[in-house]
Formats: structure tokens, C-alpha cells, sequence
């Protein structure tokens, strides 16, 4: 360690770490060491828990006025000329004197910022979209001056990656805005101050005057210079509203609020689709306990921070195109904060916070953001399991991902990006890659690569099947042909993106928050895998004729006989399914990544099923065309109908090994479904968790509720502002969806048989 | 015990149907069988699509064991519910799936009314950990005329199951105008309280999820015009238990 670092550590560890367990975290950047070394488990239940207080609530309210207007506006207000940056706004606020927590995007509650590094375009589109003109002064420097990350890709996209995006076998692009999905390890700000992680990164590039001044290392030059100037900025930021933020947060309430800063930094120069939290609650614990023991705080006041904590979380806003919000609705931001979890040594890694973080679903009520994600194990103490089971009962908010699954992969100290994409926090990032659509593909083999809505040659030219009624073979050979091109394609339109992301619009305040050298990821995606699944087992159980048009091109299928459908734990569709994941893989780990970034795949579809079946023919397992697909790796609805334990079988005999971005199953079931009495449903919604993830079953939605509810809430939407229901690895106001999504969603299986 | 598995494991039963997540019939989450056929006919009977002996279809011991066993995950706080129908009408199947199901560690019930020899639960009952006896009615006048059967084997299968010590829990369905007179329950609640096994009372509320059923047989369903019970009848039913001293849910 070289001097400055010594003496900026030696200065934080005199005062502000008073009472911590040293460790190597004190050496150096290690948080997950000082949360190893101080954290203390919570066994019990949530008995301890206190309300919120009359200020919290009087904030609140206001916030939630302010968030009705908003939803009947559109947007509530937005900067249309200043670009958004750590230090654009000066301080905002939405009630001083009330806020323990403070800082806003932008100068005012709300309203939003435009961040045209991502693309100029989508920030005129949305503003023309809500009413708004973007300055031409803006327009001017983002067009003529300042190119964007949106301006080049498209100057490198070939004729083939121009043409799988128009067609939407390769869509949800992050081609046009930021990418998201990585986590800055907004723990650091808090734990060392902002003055030694820039002694830090300063003593990284110094490691980086090496003898060959390559490529590589030029970029990582320039992007750590990047990220120290962003450190400071971020300290500018934090001294606008008050606070030196170079030292160590001392107290509980300055570790919330150093944390707040350095996450709010991302969220005002980042408009990434999923701008995740990580893993915060226990860190925030070790203060809390702190103080508690010092006399400093109290349970009420602890519960008050974590509620104002939460609140701005609910709050962060980005400026998106009615189009986004079509793809994925109800202004997502995907706050994921991952609770729970076990440590490699065997204790849980449950605290209080835990405890209180969920709380808040109670406190304020319930609601999609932050998206709270439960690391469930079959070694959760059982306090925690049952407080989780009661509260996905009472406000159906929360995920489940698997942390036995996980913890082999990633350790105990890692977060979610988004829905289901894990990382370890600070050391490793995704390139985020949206998703092919399986469904097409399927009917791309059958019809010789064309499309079957324009006609187009969009995959190369190969026979089209003639046969009068379609057999396996012959479709698994042609799809076989299929599926390579499509990993090619869509791995080198990856590769445009994810350049031209680091060269116009790097994230330099959450990569400051990472180690200097990071484990990437290339994560693709796939969509429609249940609906190609039952297609294979369509064709080869039952007869399947393709009524084709006078263009040749199968647009319709006519079903003889029954087939099994996936999603009833039967072997004879699931291993359909199996396959499918197992060859895309196999596919996409032949291709050569920018950053040499691992490749890795995600069969999640978010609300985005809706759109990808509007815009796919019909297809041979008897779903007509435009109709939406199942969510994620869902049986398509209705098609389960061995009873709810059925279908999560189907679901958990997915691969992780060749799916390690995750694997998304939503689950709605009515109440009584659960168990005649109150504790009887929680006592078997967490022997159900306990079987899915016993059985390798990787992330589960739930949601307890009635159709009835949310038939209700489309008619009285005004009566249910804060309805939430788990869609596809996040959560949404049901309120908020638009109203196909919303009969999408109510045509699901609901799991109801008792 | 291995050389006789492969031929009680042929042992083959009359099977209407099973359900994954059995959440209502016994303790937490079941894989319930659906046995085919019953020797009564009661009115407001839910699933009548298992009353006729020859439905369903026939499946070996070993392969309805094999499926649950797929399950094992899910049920390792909960178990195996044999359900119907009324499975001590298949005795010999019913053991052996029990017999089968313990010997794997799944916690077994049996679901029945009581109306059967006591020869066939004898057969059965040492391999049920739990018991869920339902009695539809104290009276045995309106037994008859609830279920078309006697009250009696009921009452005897009852008594040999406190005899034995095992656990038995009471299952009592609650029908606005049939079944919900307070001499009836109390009838019920009386002879419960004499027993000194039984580990829970459960008021079943009527619920009509069964008419379509009945509609799809062309069977005349008569409470059609039968109100589900209101929360008050349905506290007033248990609070009769409860004078017992009877742990009722």
C-alpha cells in the first residue's frame, strides 16, 4: 500500500470504525470481509419490528400525491435542456425538515433528467412523447458535437444485425439508452470514504505504467482516470446537499445516507434498464447494530431511516419512450436489494435489516421498487422463512432466487442485476443482451428462414420443409441449422452494443465502485421457450400439418391428436425444453465475445412476452399468431394442469449450469390454494420454496391472490394505486400495465385446485 | 420385506385422479390420490365424479409411487393423502400405498367416512400415520338421509381408531339447513369428546365447487338453492366443538 492510502485509512479507522473487527477489509477493498467480520445473524421473528413514524408518513404522503399526478401526467415534470450528471442539479428535496434521507435525481421530486449519452434519439422521442420539445440547444451539441452511444451503434450494425432487429427474432436491444445491470458497490462509499477509494483507484493506474501500452490497457487507463473523476464529482454531489463524504460514514444514519449518495450518483448519470442496488441491508445492519449498542439509536428510528431509505429507492424515475414501456411496463427501474442468503461458513446471513427492509412493504405499503429479492435456502432460520411466506401472502412483492444454487457460483457476497442475473458485487459485471426470440426461430427452420409475417430472408437460405405433416427429425435438423446463425448474429450485434456502450456512455461511477480487473459476462437471452417446446412435442406426439400461404410460408398449423405440454412434469415435454436450453448455450458459448466476456443466457422475458407473441406467427403447438407468450421459462397459460408442484417440477428441471443468467418462473396462487387457515399458507408457501429450490428450481415470483382483485382493479384502478403483482423477475402497480399486459397477466394459471 | 415389495407393489387399484399440491387434507403440502368409488351418496358430495365403482382408471401401487415420489421435495413437511372416493373400498391397494409411501419417509392419511367393514380399516390404518375421519352428521336419521348410509360402521371404525391411540382428526361439513342444526353438531361434538385421540376438529364450510360436476353427470344436484354458510354459522358449528374442550380449526 503506498502512502496516501495508508494515511486516509489510518484516519477513518481512529474514528468512524470505532467498535469494528478489523480483517483484511482493512487493508484493503473488501467489504465483504468487514460484513463477515461484524455482521451479527438474526434468528428470531419480527416481533421487534416498529412502525413508521408520523414523519415518515406525512413524507410519504406527500410523495404518493405527488405520484398520482405523475400517473395521470404521464411524467410529473422533466429537465428538457440540462443532461443529467452526478453534479447537473443543485440539491433537491421534498420536505427538508421531514427527510432523514436526503437527495433527488434532480432539483425537484420526480422530475426526471434526459441523459443523451445513450442516444439523443430516444430522449427527443420520450419528450415529444409526454409534450415536452427538447432544447435545440441540447439537440445541437448531441447531434453536431457530442456523438452517442445510440449514433454508433448504428454506424458499425451490419445489413444482417439491421435485419434480425427489424424482424424481432433479436430484440429489446439496449441499442438506443444504457444498458444497466451493474451494480456498483455502493457499500464502498460508506464503509472507506470517498477519499480512499480515489487513493485507491490512483494507485491502480499507477499499477497500469507496464511496459506494453496496448489497447486494453489504454482503455482501462482512460476509464479509471473516468472513474476517479466521477469519485470526485460524486463528493461534490454529497457537499451540495451538506455532507463531506471523504471520511467514513461514522453512524447509522450516515452510512444510509453516504450509500444513498453514491447509488443516487449512478442513478443521475445512468439511464441503464436495470439499475440494481446489490446487497446492502446487511452491511447497513453491522451501523445499526452499532449504534444500538452505543445508546445511539433506537428500533423506532432505525425503521424510520430504512423506510426514507426506501422511499427514495421508490422514487428514482428515468425518462423512457411509450415503446420501452410497452417492452417492459410500469416505469421498471429494477432496484434489486437481495436479502437474506447463506455465508460459506454455514451462519445465514439474516439480520434485523433483513427483517426491516421487508417491513417496509408494510409500512408504506406495498410496492414494485426496490425489488426485493429473498436468497432463499433450505438453511434460512425459520423465523425469516415464515416472516417472508407471510409477507409474499400479504403483498405478493417479493422473489425468490436460490441461493444453494448460487453460493457455489458466486459466493456469499453477491447481488442480482435486474430479475434474475447474478453477480458478484464489485467484481463482476454483465454486458446486458436482451433476448432472442425461440419462437421465430422454430418457424424460421420450417419456412427456410424466412419470416413468416413479411416474407423476408431473414436467416440464410435454406430448403423449407414441404412435407404435409412435419416431422421431428426434420424440424430438430433444420432448427439445428438455425440456431447457429442466430448465436452468430446475435453475439457479434452484442459486441457493437457493448463497444460503443464503453466508448460513448461508460458507467464511471459504478465501475469506480468495482475492482480494478472484473469477471465479465456476455448474457444472452431467450424468449418463447415454452412455446417451442410444446411445438416439439406437438410435432412429434400429436399430427401437425402447416396450412401455408400462397407465399409457401407455414402461417398456420393444423393439430391432429393431443401432445404433453411442458409444465406438467412430464418427462416427454420437459426434456424438449431441457434440450432447447442445453443447444442455445452450446451455440453462444462458440462465439467470440467482445472483452472476452463469458458467455451466458437468461430464459427471462420480463412483460415483454406480450409483445414478442404479438409480432410471431402462429406457431405448431396451436397458439394462434400475435398471441403473447408464456413470461420467461413459464408453461404457456393454462397448458399446467397437473396442479401447482407439477409445474414448478417442469420448470426446476432447467439447467442452471446452461442458464446462468437465470431462469424465471412466476407463480400466482390463490390464497386458499395455500392452506385453510393464515398459518397453514405460510407454513406451506415455505415448504413449497423449500421444494423448488431443494429440486434446483433457480427463481420463483409469487403472488397470492385472486383473479377477482385484479379484474376489480381494472375497473377501479383508482382504488388500488399500490396493487403490486410479480410479473417476470420484477414487479409492477398492476395499475400501472397497460391493459393487455394487464389481461395477459389475468389470464395466467392460477394455481387453484385445494 | 424386499422379496414380498415386487408383488404388493403389483397390487393394483381403481385410481380416479391426483392432485400435486394437496394443501386441505392433512397436514401441510400433499400429494393427494383420488381413490375411484364410494358406497355413499351424499348430497352435497364435491367430487360424485368418484362415487361410481367403475371409473377411473387402474394403476399399480408401484406406479402411483413412483409419481409421488417425484414429489418427495415438496413433501417432506407434509405427505401422502389417500382421498376419494372412499379408499377402504380398496383395501389391499390402499395398504400396500401406504405401506409403500412410510417406507420412504412420507408421512401418510387416509380420508374417509368411516363407512366400511372393519376388517378393511384394520388393513389399512396401521400404515396411516394420521386419520381423517369425516362424520357428516350425529343423528343417524339424517346420516341417512344426508349420505344414503349408516352411521354405524362410522361410529365402530371410530372407536377401534381410539382404541389403537391413533391420531385422528374430525372432519365436519357445515350445510345451511342440513347439517347445521346445534343437536346434530352437538350429537357429532359429544361423541368426539368421548374419544380422546383426536388431535383437531375441522368445520368444513359448504361450498358449491362441485355443482359443474354434478351438472356434467346429468345427476340432480339438490342444493342447488343451499347458501354457503356465513362466517357466524360456521363460528357458531365450532364454537359447539370448542365447548368440548375439542381443538377445532
Amino acid at each position: 500500500m503506498d502512502r496516501e492510502c495508508s494515511e486516509v485509512f489510518s484516519e477513518g479507522q481512529r474514528s468512524q470504525w470505532h467498535g469494528f473487527k478489523s480483517g483484511t477489509w482493512t487493508e484493503t477493498v473488501e467489504v465483504r470481509d468487514f460484513i463477515q467480520k461484524n455482521y451479527r445473524e438474526y434468528l428470531g421473528a419480527g416481533d421487534f419490528l416498529a412502525s413508521a413514524t408520523s414523519d415518515t408518513l406525512k413524507l410519504w404522503d406527500r410523495v404518493k400525491q405527488l405520484m398520482q399526478q405523475e400517473q395521470e401526467r404521464g411524467i410529473l415534470d422533466v429537465d428538457t435542456a440540462l443532461p443529467s450528471s452526478i453534479t447537473s442539479h443543485a440539491a433537491g428535496y421534498i420536505d427538508r425538515e421531514l427527510e432523514r434521507v436526503v437527495g433527488l435525481q434532480t432539483d425537484a421530486p420526480l422530475k426526471r433528467g434526459i441523459m443523451p449519452l445513450g442516444g439523443i434519439r430516444m430522449v427527443k422521442s420520450a419528450l415529444e412523447a409526454y409534450g415536452y420539445q427538447l432544447d435545440p440547444q441540447t439537440e445541437e451539441i448531441f447531434t453536431r458535437y457530442r456523438k452517442t452511444h445510440n449514433e454508433g451503434v448504428f454506424d458499425a450494425y451490419t445489413e444482417d444485425m439491421r435485419q434480425v432487429r427489424r424482424s424481432g427474432v433479436v430484440t429489446g436491444l439496449p441499442d438506443a439508452y444504457g444498458r444497466g445491470r451493474i451494480i456498483g458497490d455502493y457499500r464502498r462509499v460508506a464503509l472507506y470514504g470517498v477519499d480512499y477509494l480515489i487513493a485507491d483507484k490512483q494507485q491502480q493506474l499507477r499499477s497500469l505504467e507496464v511496459d506494453v501500452i496496448d489497447e486494453p490497457v489504454i482503455r482501462l487507463r482512460e476509464e479509471l482516470s473516468e472513474q476517479i473523476r466521477a469519485l470526485k464529482e460524486l463528493m461534490a454531489m454529497a457537499a451540495s446537499y451538506g455532507f463531506d463524504i471523504s471520511a467514513p460514514a461514522g453512524t447509522a444514519q450516515e452510512a444510509f445516507q453516504w450509500l444513498y449518495f453514491a447509488y443516487l450518483g449512478a442513478v443521475k448519470e445512468q439511464n441503464g434498464a436495470a439499475m440494481s442496488l446489490g446487497r446492502i441491508s446487511t452491511f447497513l445492519d453491522i451501523y445499526c447494530e452499532r449504534d444500538l449498542a452505543l445508546g445511539r439509536s433506537s428500533e423506532v428510528a432505525l425503521q424510520e431511516l430504512v423506510d426514507q431509505f426506501v422511499m427514495k429507492l421508490r422514487m428514482v424515475r428515468f425518462l423512457r419512450t411509450p415503446d420501452y414501456n410497452e417492452l417492459f411496463s410500469g416505469d421498471p427501474t429494477w432496484v434489486t436489494e437481495v436479502i437474506g442468503g447463506m455465508g460459506e461458513d454455514g451462519r445465514s446471513l439474516v439480520t434485523k435489516n433483513s427483517f426491516r427492509f421487508l417491513h417496509t412493504l408494510y409500512t408504506l405499503g406495498p410496492a414494485p421498487e426496490p425489488n426485493l429479492t429473498v436468497l432463499w435456502s433450505e438453511q434460512l432460520p425459520v423465523g425469516f422463512k415464515r416472516f417472508c411466506a407471510q409477507t409474499s401472502v400479504d403483498t405478493s412483492s417479493i422473489q425468490y432466487e436460490n441461493d444453494d444454487l448460487m453460493l457455489p457460483y458466486y459466493g456469499d457476497d453477491y447481488g442480482i442485476a435486474c430479475c434474475v442475473s447474478a453477480m458478484r458485487i464489485g467484481k463482476q459485471m454483465q454486458f446486458f443482451g436482451a433476448r432472442v426470440n425461440l419462437a421465430k426461430a422454430l418457424l424460421y427452420a420450417i419456412n427456410g428462414g424466412r419470416d413468416e409475417k413479411s416474407g423476408a430472408q431473414v436467416a440464410p437460405a435454406m430448403p423449407p420443409l414441404t412435407d404435409e405433416v412435419l416431422e421431428i427429425d426434420g424440424v430438430l435438423a433444420q432448427l439445428g441449422r438455425v440456431l447457429p446463425w442466430l448465436a452468430r448474429t446475435y453475439v457479434n450485434t452484442l459486441n457493437v452494443i457493448h463497444y460503443m456502450h464503453d466508448k460513448y456512455c461508460y458507467e464511471r461511477l459504478e465501475m469506480a465502485l468495482h475492482d480494478r480487473d472484473v469477471y465479465r459476462t456476455m448474457a444472452c437471452g431467450i424468449a418463447g421457450l415454452s412455446v417451442v417446446t410444446d411445438s416439439l412435442s406437438a410435432i412429434k406426439y400429436a399430427t401437425v400439418r402447416p396450412i401455408r400461404d400462397e407465399r409457401g410460408l407455414a402461417v398456420d398449423f393444423a393439430i391432429e391428436g393431443t401432445y404433453p405440454a411442458y409444465g406438467n412434469n412430464d418427462d416427454r415435454a420437459d426434456q424438449f425444453a431441457v434440450w432447447l436450453v442445453q443447444a442455445m448455450m452450446q451455440e453462444l458459448r462458440q462465439q467470440k465475445t467482445y472483452r472476452d466476456a463469458v458467455p451466458t443466457q437468461s430464459v427471462l422475458t420480463i412483460t415483454s412476452n406480450v409483445v414478442y407473441g404479438k409480432k410471431t406467427g402462429a406457431t405448431p403447438d396451436g397458439r394462434a399468431a400475435g398471441i403473447p407468450f408464456a413470461p420467461g421459462a413459464n408453461p404457456l397459460h393454462g397448458r399446467d394442469c397437473c396442479g401447482a408442484i407439477a409445474s414448478l417440477a417442469s420448470v426446476a428441471k432447467l439447467p442452471y449450469a446452461d442458464a446462468q443468467d437465470g431462469i424465471s418462473n412466476t407463480f400466482s396462487i390463490v390464497p386458499k390454494a395455500l392452506g385453510r387457515t393464515a398459518a397453514e399458507q405460510v407454513e406451506n408457501l415455505v415448504a413449497m420454496l423449500d421444494g423448488y429450490v431443494h429440486d434446483r428450481g433457480h427463481h420463483l415470483n409469487v403472488n397470492v391472490l385472486q383473479r377477482e382483485t385484479l379484474l376489480e382493479a381494472m375497473e377501479h384502478p383508482e382504488q388500488y394505486p399500490q396493487l403490486t403483482i410479480r410479473v417476470s423477475g420484477y414487479a409492477v402497480n398492476f395499475v400501472k400495465l397497460t391493459r393487455e399486459q394487464q389481461l395477459d397477466v389475468i389470464q395466467r394459471t392460477f394455481h387453484e385446485r385445494c | 420385506m424386499l422379496s414380498s415389495a415386487p408383488s404388493t407393489n403389483a397390487v393394483r387399484g381403481r385410481v380416479h385422479s391426483w392432485e400435486t399440491m394437496g394443501t386441505v387434507d392433512g397436514p401441510g403440502i400433499r400429494y393427494v390420490v383420488f381413490m375411484q368409488g364410494c358406497p355413499l351418496r351424499c348430497l352435497y358430495c364435491h367430487n360424485p365424479d368418484c362415487q361410481a365403482i367403475t371409473g377411473g382408471q387402474e394403476h399399480t401401487v408401484e406406479e402411483i409411487l413412483q409419481d409421488i415420489l417425484r414429489y418427495r421435495s415438496y413433501l417432506r413437511h407434509g405427505g401422502v393423502t389417500v382421498s376419494g372416493g372412499e379408499p377402504l373400498m380398496q383395501p389391499a391397494f390402499v395398504a400396500a400405498l401406504l405401506q409403500e409411501c412410510q417406507r420412504w419417509g412420507l408421512h401418510t392419511a387416509l380420508d374417509t367416512s368411516g363407512c366400511a367393514s372393519l376388517e378393511a380399516a384394520a388393513m389399512v390404518i396401521p400404515y396411516a400415520d394420521l386419520v381423517l375421519l369425516d362424520i357428516k352428521s350425529g343423528d343417524p336419521e339424517l346420516y341417512r338421509t344426508v349420505t344414503g348410509g349408516s352411521l354405524t360402521p362410522t361410529v365402530a371404525i371410530a372407536r377401534y381408531l381410539a382404541e389403537l391411540g391413533k391420531p385422528v382428526w374430525i372432519r365436519y361439513v357445515l350445510v345451511p339447513g342440513l347439517t347445521d342444526q346445534p343437536h346434530n353438531i352437538g350429537a357429532v361434538a359429544d361423541f368426539v369428546a368421548t374419544l380422546g385421540n383426536v388431535l383437531r376438529v375441522e368445520v368444513l364450510p359448504f361450498h358449491k365447487m362441485g355443482e359443474y360436476k354434478w351438472m356434467e353427470l346429468g345427476l340432480d344436484y339438490r342444493l342447488k338453492e343451499t347458501p354457503e354458510p356465513t362466517p357466524d354459522q360456521v363460528r357458531l358449528a365450532k364454537q359447539i366443538f370448542g365447548d368440548r374442550q375439542l381443538p377445532v380449526t
